[in-house]
């Protein structure tokens, strides 16, 4: 579990996270949203101890991240946006750098390489991003942790890709493990991804599972417009119109419009959450 | 797995297990996947396929052994058939007969 406590932080004078306070825990796959420039990868870098919080604190496990206790390090992955094209063979690389993974597998590095099409022998530094970032996705996977933090993993992924890296991320993390998976490309995610977190400037909007959400909110995909709408978007069947749910009927979740419903209705959606 | 815009879908992925039982894909006391491997076979987070599981636990189509896994019951193809069949007499055959009506059609197209 990790528990983040009025975290903030700023780059020189321009703060990006202020007060921030959010519980993450073990065996849930979130998904983390936010407009460009809220702090995404600058959240991410915090909770795997790249970076220090400047104000409040963050708690992994009962330990602080940015102690860089090797033992809690040897747990945690921190995929970045855009990874290193290494100067190495990718089956080389994976099995020195590897062995900073106290359970890191190459057999299982290799067998996800084959899933995504991935030759083994191929330099990584002469690979295009697509194939470079697969890499580092089967390589994150090897290591076994306990606590991944994936930055826009979908980027660069061919369109096949894409839903292998669906399956892999539940094929190969444990029961227990985390995985907060930062992402612009919800429809690229959108049935992994639970539950989900929007970060907004300098607050968390929503951190909530799709089950909380569709209780209190309804997807209406009908074409009869309500003017209590949260959200109107008009699409080619008709439309997806967001309200407060109080029929206590179930609807599919649309991520997109969740997000714009968010964003449009700040306070309002807040306040359904924090009941 | 591809799913509409309108219910949930851990709904759809319910309906859809449903339907395996009844073609037969799904045999009694069959041992079904387990959450992880249904999840990454059909590329759903795993909350969502728990909540299949509890609701077909629920409705009595499959249930589970304690640390062993989930298994298809031995009467869920009745119980899915009884549902499915009420149900399409309850929404179905009603919505065929407006139209019906509406088209200036007779029952007798069905023969």
């Amino acid at each position: 579990m990790i528990e983040v406590s009025n975290l903030s932080f700023s780059y020189g004078l321009k703060p990006v996270l202020k007060n921030i306070s959010l519980r993450l825990e073990g065996g849930n796959i979130y998904g983390l949203l936010g407009e460009n420039g809220v702090g995404k990868t600058t959240l991410l870098t915090l909770l795997c101890g790249l970076k220090k919080p400047q104000k409040g604190s963050i708690v992994t496990d009962g330990r602080n991240p940015f102690d860089r206790d090797p033992a809690l390090l040897g747990e945690q992955f921190y995929l970045a946006d855009e990874p290193a094209p290494v100067h190495a063979k990718a089956c080389v690389f994976g099995s020195s750098t590897g062995s900073l993974w106290p359970k890191y597998d190459q057999a299982k590095f290799l067998e996800i390489l084959s899933e995504f099409e991935v030759d083994p022998d191929q330099m990584m530094d002469t690979m295009s991003s697509g194939q470079l970032k697969k890499t580092w996705i089967s390589f994150a996977l090897a290591c076994n942790a306990r606590h991944y933090f994936l930055d826009e993993p979908t980027n660069g992924l061919d369109i096949p890709s894409k839903s292998q890296f669906r399956k892999a991320i539940m094929k190969h993390t444990g029961e227990d493990s985390m995985v907060v998976i930062s992402t612009h490309q919800v429809r690229d995610l959108e049935e992994i991804i639970d539950p989900i977190i929007i970060l907004d400037k300098e607050d968390v909007l929503l951190n909530a599972s799709l089950e909380q959400i569709s209780r209190k909110l309804f997807f209406d995909y009908g074409t009869q417009i309500h003017s209590d709408a949260l959200y109107l978007e008009h699409t080619p069947s008709g439309a997806i119109q967001v309200y407060p749910n109080t029929s206590g009927e179930e609807s599919k979740v649309n991520l997109e419009a969740l997000f714009n419903a968010a964003h449009s209705h700040k306070t309002t959606v807040k306040a359904l959450f924090h009941e | 797995m591809e799913f509409n815009e309108h219910k949930p879908i851990y709904i759809q992925i319910a309906e859809a297990f449903c339907e395996k039982v009844l073609d037969g894909s799904f045999g009694a006391d069959e041992r079904i996947p387990s959450v992880r491997e249904y999840g990454s076979e059909i590329g759903v987070n795993p909350n969502t396929v728990m909540r299949v599981y509890e609701k077909l636990t629920a409705e009595g189509i499959i249930y589970n052994k304690r640390g062993i896994g989930y298994f298809v019951s031995a009467d869920a193809r009745e119980k899915v058939l009884a549902v499915q069949r009420a149900e399409f007499l309850e929404k179905e055959v009603p919505a065929i007969k407006r139209r019906l009506s509406l088209l200036g059609l007779d029952p007798s197209v069905f023969l």
